[in-house]
Parts: C-alpha cells; sequence; structure tokens
C-alpha cells in the first residue's frame, strides 16, 4: 500500500488531480457550513460584475444570486450525483460481467446481448428520456446516469474474469471444493480490482459532465443548485454577464480534469508494465 | 587476450538498482569467445546468465547499469558504442537467438519478409538477392519446402520450425558469434536434439563462436566445447567441457550435477495387493473450435480412449510431449474439464457422474499440485488463507484449519509464520510448497502432479521431488505425475504411461519401460533426451 502511494506521488499529473480532488471534497463537504447563505438568495442587484464587492466575490447573476455561493452548494450536488451514480453503475455492472465471464456459455451470450441491447442506445439521449420521463429529481437523475453508465464496466469485468478464471490459483480454488460465489469473490475478483478503480475514476467524472449537461438542458433537480443548471441559466446572458457560465464551468472543467488526472495516475500506479519505463 | 577469441568479456560488472536483492546482477565475469568454440553459460534463475547475454547484444534494460568491464570485439569495446555503433554490430558483428521463438518473430510478417528485413536493414544486397538469400537460408537451416516456408506466417508453422526460422535470422549477416539464450527451453526434447545439432553443425561449417545459454546440463553435455558455470552473478568455474563435467571443483558445481536427476531408474519394489485408488475408463476430450460460417470447426483430440489405473501408494507417471494431451488428462481426472466419455472412478465411486455439492464434497479426494509456483496461488491471500480456504469451505473449523495449516507449512518444510505472508514473498521452491500444502491440508488419497517440478531450478527441483516422495510414502498417497522430463519420471515413477496425440501408446514398470522400450515414439524420447553421454548418466 506504500509502495501505491509512491508511485501514485511518482506521476506529477496523479499528484496536481489529488490535490484538485482533495479541494473539490472539502469545499463540497464544509462549503455550506463555512457560507450559510443560501445560494437561492438575492443578495445584491443583478449582473454585478465579479470582484467589484468582497461579499459576492464572483458577481451575482440575473436575479442577484450570489455566484460564488452557488459554486460553493453546487460542489455538493456534482459530486453527489457523479460518486452516488457510480456506485450504483459498479453494483450493476460488476456483478453481471463476473457472473458472463465465470460461467460462460449461454448465460454470457445472454447477459451479454442485454448489455449491448443498452450500448447501442446513445448514452445522453437515453439519460434525457430517462429523466423527462421520470421527472427531474436527484434520484432520476442519479438513476438515469447508472443506468447508462454500467455497461462498460460490465464489459471490462467480464474480460479481465474471462481471463483470470483459467488461472491456476482459481483451479486450484475449484479443485479444493469451494463454491462458486466463493471463488468469484475472494479468488477473481479482487485481482480484477485495479482496473475497475480505474474506470470508476474516470466514471466519475463522466457522471458530473452528464449532471451538468441534463441541469444545463433544464432536466435538474428543481431544488438543488448545480454548476450545470448555472450555465445553463446564465447562457442567455452570456454576452453581457460572461461570469454567470464562466465560473460554474471553470469548477466543472477543474474537477472533471482533476478526476482524469487521478484516473490516468490510479493507472500508472496500479499497471506498472504501462507506466513506461518501468521494470 | 588471446590471439583467436573473437570476443572477450573483462571483468564485467552489471549493477542493478537499488533496492534489489543484490548489488550486482553480475558481478566481476571475464570469459572468452574463440572462433569455433560453443561456449555454455550455465547457472540457475537468477544467476546473470541472461544478463550477460544481453550486455553483449547492448539490450541491457535501462533499470541496470554497466558499472565497470569491457566487451571486446574486434579490437573494439562495445559497451562504449553509441547507438548507431550497436546497429552496425548487431546481427552483422554479433547476433542472438532468444528463448521464446513465437514471441521473437514478428507475428504480422511472413518467414521470408523476416530474414529479407536483415539484409535490408543494414542496406545490403537488391532486392532479388535477398528473396534468394532468404531461400538460401531456409535450406540451410533445415526448414522444409523452402519455398512455401518463406511465405509462412510465424504461427503457421511449428515451436522447432519457428527456432529453425529464428536461427536463420541470426545467420542472414554471417555473424562471427552467435548468442543463444536458451534456444531450445521452450521446445520438446525430440525438438530440442535436433535444434541442438543443427546448430552444431552450423557452428562448425561457419567457424562461428557460440555462446550458449542455458540451465540444463544434459544440454551442456551435448554440446559444448566449454563451460562457464555462473552463481549470483559471479563466475564459479569454467574450464574445458570435460574437465566441468567430469572433474567438477567448485562444491556448487558439483552439487548442481548431483541434482540432475538420472536416467537410470531406482530399484524399486513392485507394488502388490493394494487396492484401486483411481481407475480411468475410456476417457475421449476432443475440444472444437468453431471456424465460423465458411471454415470447418478445428478439432484436436486431447484423449483418445485413455485407460489407466493407479494402485494406493503407487506413482503412474504420464509422459510425452507438448499437445499429446498429458494436461488434459490431469484435468478430467480431477474434473476440471469435462470429458466426453469415459468414466474416473475414485476407490468405489463414479466421480465422473457427479455434480454440484456431491461432487465439491468428493473433490478433496484428488488433489492437484500445478505447474507454475507464480500463478497457482493468488496473489492477494495470505499463505495461511491460501492452505485453509479448501478445508474451510468443506465445513471445517476455521481454527482448526488454520492451525493445520501451519503444521501443514512446517511438514513442508517451510517456518509456520509463512501462514501470514503473501506469496510473493516466496521463492518458486518455496511457492511449489506452498501448493503442496494446500493439496495435502484436505487429506487426499490422490495427488495429480502437472508438471509440479518443471518450472524449478535443478536443485530446488531435486529438493522438491525429495519432499514429494517423502510425503507419500508417510501419507500412503497415490500419485499421478505429469512430467515431459524423462529423468524425473525415471527417479519417481513405478511405472510410466507414454502419451502421444491423445493416446497412450506404452505403460510399463519405469525399469521395463527403460529398459526396452516397444513402441517407436517412446524409443524417440529416450534417444532424444539431453546429455546421454554427461557424466551424471554414469554415476
Amino acid at each position: 500500500m506504500k509502495h501505491f502511494f509512491k508511485l501514485m506521488l511518482r506521476n506529477p499529473g496523479g499528484l496536481i488531480g489529488l490535490v484538485i480532488l482533495t479541494i473539490a471534497i472539502l469545499v463540497a463537504l464544509f462549503g455550506p457550513l463555512v457560507f450559510p447563505t443560501s445560494p437561492w438568495r438575492m443578495v445584491q442587484r443583478p449582473f454585478l460584475p465579479p470582484f467589484t464587492l468582497s461579499t459576492v466575490p464572483l458577481g451575482t447573476d440575473a436575479l442577484g444570486r450570489d455566484v460564488f455561493a452557488g459554486i460553493i452548494y453546487g460542489a455538493r450536488v456534482s459530486l453527489l450525483v457523479g460518486l452516488v451514480s457510480t456506485l450504483v453503475a459498479l453494483a450493476v455492472g460488476v456483478p453481471l460481467g463476473a457472473i458472463a465471464g465465470y460461467f460462460g456459455g449461454r448465460i454470457d451470450d445472454a447477459l451479454m446481448r442485454f448489455t449491448e441491447f443498452f450500448q447501442t442506445i446513445p448514452s445522453f439521449a437515453l439519460a434525457i428520456v430517462l429523466v423527462a420521463i421520470l421527472q427531474p429529481s436527484i434520484y432520476s437523475i442519479v438513476g438515469s446516469i447508472a443506468i447508462v453508465s454500467w455497461p462498460p464496466v460490465a464489459r471490462l469485468v467480464r474480460g479481465e474474469v474471462l481471463s483470470l478464471r483459467t488461472r491456476e490459483y482459481v483451479q486450484a480454488a475449484i479443485v479444493t471444493g469451494q463454491t462458486h460465489r466463493w471463488i468469484i469473490w475472494r479468488e477473481i475478483l479482487p485481482n480484477a480490482l485495479s482496473p475497475v478503480i480505474v474506470l470508476a475514476s474516470l466514471m466519475v467524472a463522466t457522471a458530473i459532465l452528464l449532471e451538468s449537461s441534463l441541469s444545463f438542458l433544464g432536466l435538474g433537480d428543481p431544488n438543488l443548485i448545480s454548476w450545470g443548471y448555472m450555465v445553463g441559466a446564465g447562457r442567455t446572458v452570456v454576452r453581457q454577464a460572461w461570469w454567470i457560465t464562466v465560473f460554474p464551468g471553470f469548477a466543472i472543467l477543474l474537477s472533471v480534469l482533476g478526476l482524469n488526472l487521478v484516473g490516468e495516475g490510479l493507472n500508472d500506479a496500479l499497471n506498472p508494465r504501462l507506466a513506461g519505463n518501468g521494470r | 587476450m588471446p590471439e583467436s577469441s573473437s570476443i572477450s568479456i573483462r571483468d564485467l560488472k552489471i549493477a542493478l538498482p537499488p533496492g534489489s536483492e543484490r548489488p550486482y546482477a553480475v558481478d566481476g565475469i571475464s570469459f572468452d569467445l574463440a572462433a569455433g568454440d560453443i561456449v555454455c553459460v550455465v547457472g540457475e534463475s537468477g544467476s546473470g546468465k541472461s544478463m550477460c547475454a544481453h550486455a553483449l547484444m547492448g539490450l541491457l534494460p535501462g533499470s541496470v547499469t554497466i558499472e565497470s568491464g569491457e566487451v571486446l570485439f574486434e579490437g573494439k569495446n562495445l559497451l562504449l558504442s553509441d547507438d548507431d555503433g550497436w546497429r552496425g554490430i548487431r546481427g552483422r558483428g554479433i547476433a542472438m537467438v532468444f528463448q521464446e521463438p513465437m514471441t521473437a518473430l514478428n507475428p504480422l510478417m511472413r518467414i521470408g519478409d523476416q530474414m529479407m528485413e536483415m539484409f535490408e536493414a543494414h542496406g545490403l544486397l537488391s532486392p532479388p538477392e535477398r528473396r534468394q538469400k532468404a531461400l538460401d537460408l531456409a535450406r540451410e537451416v533445415g526448414l522444409p519446402d523452402p519455398e512455401r516456408i518463406v511465405r509462412a506466417y510465424p504461427h503457421q508453422l511449428s515451436g522447432g520450425q519457428r527456432q529453425r526460422a529464428m536461427i536463420a535470422l541470426a545467420l542472414a549477416l554471417e555473424p562471427a558469434v552467435l548468442v543463444a539464450d536458451e534456444p531450445t527451453t521452450a521446445l520438446d526434447v525430440t525438438t530440442q536434439a535436433q535444434i541442438l545439432k543443427l546448430i552444431r553443425n552450423l557452428q562448425s561449417s561457419r567457424d562461428m563462436a557460440v555462446m550458449f545459454i542455458t540451465h540444463d546440463f544434459g544440454v551442456v553435455a551435448d554440446i559444448a566445447d566449454r563451460v562457464v558455470v555462473l552463481r549470483h552473478g559471479r563466475v564459479v568455474e569454467q574450464g574445458s567441457a570435460a574437465e566441468v563435467l567430469g572433474h567438477p571443483e567448485h562444491p556448487y558445481t558439483r552439487a548442481l550435477l548431483a541434482a540432475v536427476p538420472s536416467l537410470e531408474p531406482p530399484v524399486r519394489m513392485p507394488i502388490t495387493g493394494q487396492s484401486r485408488a483411481v481407475e480411468v475408463i475410456g476417457l475421449d476430450k476432443t475440444y472444437v473450435t468453431s471456424g465460423g460460417w465458411f471454415r470447418p470447426d478445428r478439432k484436436v483430440q486431447a484423449a483418445r480412449q485413455v485407460n489407466f489405473e493407479i494402485l494406493k501408494g503407487e506413482t503412474l507417471g504420464l509422459v510425452g510431449e507438448s499437445g499429446s494431451g498429458k494436461s488434459s488428462v490431469a484435468r478430467l481426472v480431477t474434473r476440471l474439464i469435462e470429458p466426453d466419455r469415459g468414466t474416473v472412478r475414485l476407490g468405489d465411486i463414479d466421480f465422473t457422474s457427479l455434480g454440484g455439492s456431491a461432487l465439491r464434497e468428493q473433490r478433496r479426494r484428488i488433489q492437484m499440485i500445478f505447474q507454475d509456483p507464480f500463478a497457482s496461488l493468488n496473489p492477494r491471500r495470505k499463505v495461511g488463507a491460501i492452505i485453509s480456504d479448501g478445508p474451510i469451505a468443506g465445513g471445517a473449523d476455521p481454527a482448526t484449519a488454520r492451525q493445520r495449516a501451519r503444521d501443514l507449512l512446517a511438514m513442508v518444510g517451510l517456518d509456520p509464520l509463512a501462514a501470514s505472508r503473501y506469496p510473493h514473498e516466496f521463492s518458486g521452491g518455496q511457492r511449489q510448497r506452498i501448493g503442496i500444502a494446500r493439496a495435502l491440508a484436505l487429506d487426499p488419497e490422490i495427488i495429480v502432479a502437472d508438471e509440479a517440478v518443471s518450472a524449478l531450478d535443478v536443485s530446488v527441483q531435486a529438493q522438491v521431488l525429495a519432499l514429494l516422495e517423502d510425503l507419500k510414502a508417510r501419507l500412503g498417497l497415490s500419485v499421478l505425475f505429469i512430467t515431459h522430463d524423462l529423468r524425473v519420471a525415471a527417479q519417481i515413477c513405478d511405472r510410466i504411461a507414454v502419451m502421444q496425440r491423445g493416446e497412450i501408446v506404452e505403460l510399463k514398470p519405469t525399469a521395463a519401460l527403460f529398459a526396452s522400450p516397444e513402441h517407436p515414439y517412446t524409443r524417440e524420447l529416450l534417444d532424444a533426451v539431453p546429455g546421454l553421454r554427461s557424466p551424471s548418466h554414469a554415476a
């Protein structure tokens, strides 16, 4: 584990990503405690440019709401949606892929055709349709993002399991009379974990983008402020008041970039052979 | 430096990256390669023999550094060459043959094109001349039907043909020195014998110097003029083959030679009056690979009417070359794969008819030891858990099972504290002991050992074999011992079954098989064993 962190830190990109991500998480956790003003409250005159008043450092939007407060509160929604929908996607994709890869044959065929069914529909279109049908709420958004993002997990896990199940230690487990469930759980999955972790970190980034896109289209949870909603709300006045869209957009960019850098750092740390001049 | 030597290594020191198990991979090695000589560099894994070969070609990995020493070739120190200098020497001055011909050849290029590429890379000859040269080379290394084979892709060739093609590539530019890094290790014995003969012939007809790296003293005895024995990166002994093999001076060399199993089977009491532990009746297994829509399915018969029985306390050897189906039989008997037809009986139970939990319950009676000590242990589980998982799955009390695991570790000659460590902390031989402990944890009646000692160095191999013998005698086990190594089979088996293309062609008591092999294939196998002239054979 120590070795792993050393590798992670040796990669400057991964380190930067980790710093960005830590800041984002801290803001999401403690920001609302430090800035108790609701992001929906009108605090100043509309269209106040940034850096003019120290109480509203990033200016106000069309209704006089604090952009800075919006970004602080939006971090919660964005990160929460990213994290939870990824967890749900993993909870669906990992077992499905593991079962398909381990048992093979007809079961594999059936599960993979089912997976392909989801993969053939453009994911963003499916997410829009699902949220529109289910009414926009934080649950329907998380659910629909999870539904469109589990198939790659299932395919990845299936591929890993397919190669791991022929390993000698898995055969040894079969010969010693262990049950399928235990073999998958103890012998196979722990060894298939590293690529899944890497994929998951990138999925969180994609989920944040998806949530932003949905909110941008007005399909966000109406009771929660999110970065995508802010960009969407400010887009009509982007020429007069650039700050309303640019700052939340920058927040999205930074957190997605941070997650991608972490993902790459994880990849290098977990697959030392791919890290170029490894061993 | 003697006049005749075409390349000489002087006090070569290659440093490993900090934190490795020893500071130098190669620690002050000096020896000469003379034209017309085959020098065998022998050593166990980790002795630095491959590092030595790669230094000669300038192919050292980036993580190691050459600290001192020189490699003199045509009056120049190669270690001072830049990239251009190396390119001029590789292929033309010094050429290399690698261990695994499948990965050393480009899978997407025809054999002939790869040969022509050698000339092209050095800007030699015109395209038609190159083509002609490729044909000549294919003929010289004994590839059948050169016209056709230069147009074939590597996967269309057999292992031996691929290694011949590899040798042709190395010889293309008529190098003065040929470096062969374990060139026959991946091949079957009969193919190995042919390749060794080929290298011998080419070396004498072209008057090359050959550096032949191997871990196998049988091969050394067959091919070497001079021998250099390496241990931990140092030369422990060097001299002519007759000297080193006949009168080894250094205790390490003597120990290595003593560890080579003899082809002479020891006298064994015939086992009679025991009940049958396993009975295998008419096993058939055919692998079918679907050919798609337009091609017929590919069928490989891995087992054809395989019949044998193993008595209680008996060791049955199953020998054959790769692809003969011996590993498939091991997996059929342990029901890792399902037979198309046939029965495996354990005592009086029909093992093949069981399923579900009944099968899981009976599985403990027949356990397996795997070939690769690195792949057969789950890298993410502690040794204790690896051993006790089986009994716990079978309903044993976890605390008792863990205690038993520690006892078993002691029984196979490891520290019981090893139970709380991970597999990567152990050497190959130690891991194989862990694998044996895992098999024994279920108190089996039969052990199937699939090439259980093939991946180990000779000295370790001897220890593991001794352990197996001892355990077998103490616990009254029956063993199905699968190996390609007839020397090992001679030492450990009561009876031997010879397999060829999925069929058992001969099954006899060991002594009788070695004394009077009946089937032509058995005779071929016996003749191909390397080092028949070796001193260890006489010992």
